[in-house]
């Protein structure tokens, strides 16, 4: 009997040094389920979820702050990813929020004065541009967010719809139309 | 010795229907007024254009620079004017415009100085430099630009593979290109043998093509070349890359790796064509062969300028006969429907079928899926059609991907044999542009999310070094305050300083609040008492 409580105490105590000591050397700095809902945003920077950014509505998320549904570019398979990974229901996109499509920012160049405001609230750096110097959009790293949009004190910045060319088309879900059938047999 | 022959899984028996095109010789179209050469005509980006409008060009001048590693370049067709560069509608699936550069012909047809390349005796990386100046790309219907799959690779290559297996019925524009230019197609071929430093070169022809298969082993024997022509059986798609090698070497290119891993590359016939006359004519890729045929009034095969409108092609075959119900561009099972006659003709348009309903029949509608297994036993690629079939008509990518969609070779036979009529094939072209369209945005959110980390980097570093400087300042102030004491220049300036701080201040002093001068007693009293609530206010906050 007493051999039998000596053992289980005996490991018991031998476990909970093990466990002890791998809380201490396997610790993880960061919480991983960040990175991972960080991973399935669009990281467009927009903060059209009222967060400043990916990162902190990610951060958001995991502490159970935010909703999974406020998040416009990620759409609804952006949405459909986070509650797989979080384990709770889909729900459709957040009140107010609208999907756009996919756009970049175009500075009309004849009316820009090259004030560097819209320089400053981008937030990917895809401004090219120096005081008193014209302005250019990268357009193949703007993620369209639209920050750069309010600041300008002379409007001369609008989004451009990124239409589909032969590099981005994509082959259609196959739909066939629907036919009669005495329409076909006359 | 004879060379061995191995088969490769599933495939079909279609009707060949290569004897209506393949009768005539190749026919030389005359030169068009206007050529519309499109930017991207090739796998990769497209060529950035080197003209502008109001240009006057020549034939053999190139007017796009490849626009990055997979890029290929485009050359004016023959000599004009360029007039613009404007979207246009391409043969393509899509149907969608794209940017072409529209020239129109001044009919002299001159060419540029065109300089051939001593390939037998120039280092190969000067063979190699010259042609990916020529705008070579796969003309097989991949369109791959071809400098990059000559360039060294990390495994050697040891087996170099001419494919003039041509499976897919109707096309015969490889077949007349052997039989009429057999030379020229096996020097291209040692050319490639030689920039790849391939010991062996094989090519394998269809065995319905005998007079092709005669038409290169005298070429061969002409040459003393001690490249094999093999003949393999008829059998579609034996044309495709991977069956080719496996049908020729019995050696399989492992999913998801390229037939480069396994020592072995795989070039068309027409694209050897097309080196070899780079090579020893310095002339760019600037025409091909096209198969006319089907519905039409003289089948055959025509070489013409690349960028010349596809109309003109049927013109040149006698034009459509009545009841044409529609264009096919490639062949039955891979090709696709043509959508403008005014496309321009383009390095990956091998073939021109005019179709007709009696040769066409429309496809029955689709039933459901009986999972009874036909398109499994077809498939080439030893996939499971079906599987792959209900993931992708789910839209559930992942598990599509599981079944090994990236592996499927969209040759059709899987649609060909179905009982119930499915077109397979679209369903999984729909999931793999989805996929990589999924790949894309991935990649995209990739770099956002690197250059915002970036510039919130950037940011904090710029407000560390704004601290540091006025930090820096402020010392350097102060210390310049203690070196003053002995200084009588800079102590005479504090002075006066001093004293300008000091008159400012007595002006400011002595300068009253206007609102202030001439009030009334009433008004007086009651600025007094509320001046005394302050006070109170003040001292109540001060003392609580």
């Amino acid at each position: 009997m007493l051999t039998a409580i000596l053992v289980m105490a005996g490991i018991g105590l031998l476990l909970g040094v093990v466990l002890g000591w791998a809380e201490i050397h396997f610790r993880v700095a960061a919480d991983p389920l960040v990175d991972k809902i960080d991973k399935i945003l669009p990281q467009t920077q927009c903060g059209q979820c009222g967060f400043a950014g990916c990162r902190p509505y990610a951060e958001a998320i995991a502490k159970h702050e935010a909703d999974i549904n406020l998040c416009p570019p990620g759409g609804e398979h952006g949405i459909r990813q986070l509650a797989d990974l979080l384990g709770v229901e889909f729900k459709p996109l957040g009140e107010g929020l609208t999907p756009k499509p996919k756009s970049v920012a175009l500075i009309d160049e004849n009316t820009c004065i090259g004030c560097t405001l819209c320089i400053q609230a981008c937030p990917v750096d895809a401004i090219v541009g120096a005081s008193k110097q014209m302005h250019v959009i990268v357009a193949d790293v703007c993620t369209g967010c639209e920050l750069c949009i309010a600041p300008c004190p002379v409007d001369c910045i609008h989004m451009e719809v990124v239409h589909e060319n032969l590099g981005s088309w994509k082959w259609r879900y196959p739909v066939f139309p629907i036919q009669h059938e005495d329409a076909k047999a006359a | 010795m004879t060379q061995p022959i191995y088969s490769f899984p599933g495939g079909l028996h279609p009707a060949d229907h290569k004897a209506e095109s393949n009768g005539r010789p190749i026919q030389s179209a005359p030169l068009s007024p206007r050529y519309l050469i499109p930017l991207r005509q090739h796998a990769g980006l497209p060529a950035e254009p080197l003209v502008q409008a109001g240009d006057t060009v020549l034939k053999g001048q190139p007017i796009g620079a490849p626009g990055g590693r997979i890029s290929a370049a485009v050359h004016a067709p023959t000599s004009g004017r360029v007039v613009g560069i404007e979207q246009h509608p391409l043969a393509h699936p899509s149907g969608l415009d794209d940017w072409c550069i529209v020239i129109e012909a001044d009919g002299r047809d001159e060419a540029v100085a065109m300089t051939a390349i001593d390939w037998r005796q120039a280092p190969v990386w000067e063979a190699r430099a010259a042609l990916a100046e020529m705008g070579l790309v796969g003309l097989g219907g991949a369109v791959f630009p071809s400098h990059v799959k000559l360039e060294s690779h990390l495994n050697k290559i040891e087996t170099l593979i001419l494919n003039g297996a041509e499976c897919e019925p109707w096309i015969t524009c490889d077949d007349r290109l052997m039989r009429e230019r057999a030379d020229a197609v096996l020097e291209g071929a040692e050319i490639m043998r030689r920039l790849l430093g391939a010991g062996e070169l094989l090519i394998g022809i269809e065995d319905n093509k005998p007079e092709a298969v005669a038409a290169m082993r005298a070429a061969c024997a002409a040459a003393g070349s001690d490249a094999k022509v093999v003949v393999v059986p008829t059998r579609y798609p034996s044309g495709g890359a991977k069956q080719l090698i496996q049908l020729l070497t019995g050696l399989e290119v492992p999913a998801g790796t390229l037939s480069t891993d396994i020592g072995i590359q795989v070039f068309n016939v027409a694209t050897a064509y097309a080196l070899q006359r780079a090579m020893e004519l310095g002339e760019p890729l600037i025409s091909r062969v096209v198969t006319v045929t089907g519905h039409v009034a003289r089948p055959g095969n025509y070489e013409i300028r690349l960028g010349a409108p596809i109309e003109e092609l049927i013109q040149l075959a006698g034009g459509a006969l009545p009841g044409a119900s529609g264009y096919l561009v490639g062949g039955p099972l891979m090709g696709f429907d043509l959508d403008s006659l005014h496309a321009p003709v383009t390095k990956g348009v091998n073939c021109i079928i005019v179709t007709h309903p009696a040769l066409f029949p429309p496809r029955p509608r689709a039933m459901p899926c009986t999972r009874c297994g036909q398109c499994a036993q077809a498939c080439p690629a030893n996939l499971q059609p079906f599987e792959i079939f209900l993931y992708a008509k789910a839209k559930n990518l992942d598990k599509a991907q599981a079944y090994h969609l990236a592996d499927c070779i969209e040759c059709g036979c899987c649609s060909y044999v179905c009982p119930s009529q499915i077109p397979l094939v679209d369903y999984y072209r729909f999931a793999k542009s989805e996929v990589a369209a999924r790949d894309r945005e991935k990649q995209a959110a990739e770099l956002a999310r690197d250059r915002h980390e970036f510039h919130l980097y950037r940011l904090e570093r710029e407000k560390q070094e704004k601290a540091e400087r006025l930090g820096k300042k402020a010392s350097e102030r102060l210390e310049a305050g203690a070196v003053a004491a002995d200084d009588p220049e800079a102590a005479r300036k504090k002075a006066l300083l001093e004293a300008a701080i000091e008159r400012a201040k007595q002006a400011k002093a002595a300068v009253a609040p206007a609102n202030t001068d001439n009030l009334s007693p009433e008004r007086q009293a009651e600025i007094d008492a509320i001046e005394a609530k302050r006070k109170e206010a003040g001292q109540k906050e001060t003392t609580p």
